[in-house]
């Protein structure tokens, strides 16, 4: 990389547009940040309640647990909580990666090490749920 | 230029020189407002909040295997280790809850200006403070 006073030179023999082609579209973006809001906004109401939900298990026994998700309001409920923190968590903790990771075999790494927990981790939380409150 | 990635970062003056385009310069030389310690809070916040998945997981799982398990995890979360740990879990949670409805707002528009963008500061400020306060006296005292 030249520094910031020497007048940049062009070495590659590429159009301008060429160059700027494949470098990411504006298009798949937005699908990203349209799924971060969505998200956002399903976790709002789910995280209240989520908290609400936290207190009075307090100290609880496991019974108190599996009888809070014996209802299917409540399974529904934390399987949506569950999903939406999941897919919330994997947007976010990308664009983290994406803007500090710049050496390009360890930003994918990480990155498909986040799709890969995230999705393992939702399962198992999802599994647990429907075995407690099943 | 080597790789083609700083395409973008090089463009044309109108007289058709080649120029780096300016980048923004790093956070040392700011001051610290509080919009932008909101900003990198909600980030640092959300980062903590991925990690406190673990926990959750751990805790469902641990309820779904059986009692001795439930019993493990129900220690760990009430050690010293575990009350600080939830103590962060859920003072980050509710700020990131604020937070993101802020950004939310933004989002459609809303709170840009001077004022509305600092006095929105502040109220998720002791908004976080008060919200996980009450949190705790409801879950340790009154139930």
């Amino acid at each position: 990389m030249t520094g910031s006073d020497t007048t940049p030179r062009i070495s590659i023999r590429r159009s301008q547009l060429g160059r700027a082609r494949g470098l990411g579209a504006a298009r798949a973006g937005s699908a990203h940040w349209w799924a971060q809001r969505v998200s956002a906004l399903a976790l709002v109401p789910l995280s209240l309640w989520f908290i609400a939900g936290m207190i009075g298990l307090e100290g609880a026994p496991r019974a108190a647990v599996a009888a809070w998700l014996h209802g299917p309001v409540a399974l529904v409920l934390l399987l949506c909580l569950i999903a939406a923190s999941f897919w919330h968590m994997a947007l976010g903790l990308t664009v983290v990666i994406e803007d500090y990771v710049h050496q390009e075999g360890a930003r994918l790494t990480l990155v498909l090490g986040v799709r890969a927990a995230s999705v393992l981790l939702a399962l198992l939380c999802a599994v647990s749920a429907l075995r407690l409150g099943l | 230029m080597q790789d083609v990635r700083d395409a973008l970062m090089i463009a044309r003056t109108s007289e058709g020189k080649l120029v780096r385009r300016p980048l923004s310069p790093h956070l040392q030389v700011y001051r610290w407002p509080v919009s932008m310690a909101l900003s990198i809070s909600h980030r640092v916040t959300g980062v903590g909040l991925a990690l406190g998945t673990l926990l959750l997981t751990w805790w469902l799982v641990a309820a779904a295997l059986g009692d001795r398990s439930f019993a493990a995890v129900q220690g760990f979360v009430g050690s010293p280790i575990g009350v600080i740990l939830m103590l962060g879990w859920s003072a980050s949670l509710i700020f990131h809850l604020f937070t993101g409805i802020r950004h939310l707002a933004w989002d459609i528009g809303r709170g840009f200006d001077d004022r509305a963008y600092r006095t929105t500061a502040m109220t998720v400020i002791v908004a976080t403070a008060a919200a996980t306060l009450i949190v705790w006296i409801v879950a340790l005292v009154v139930w």
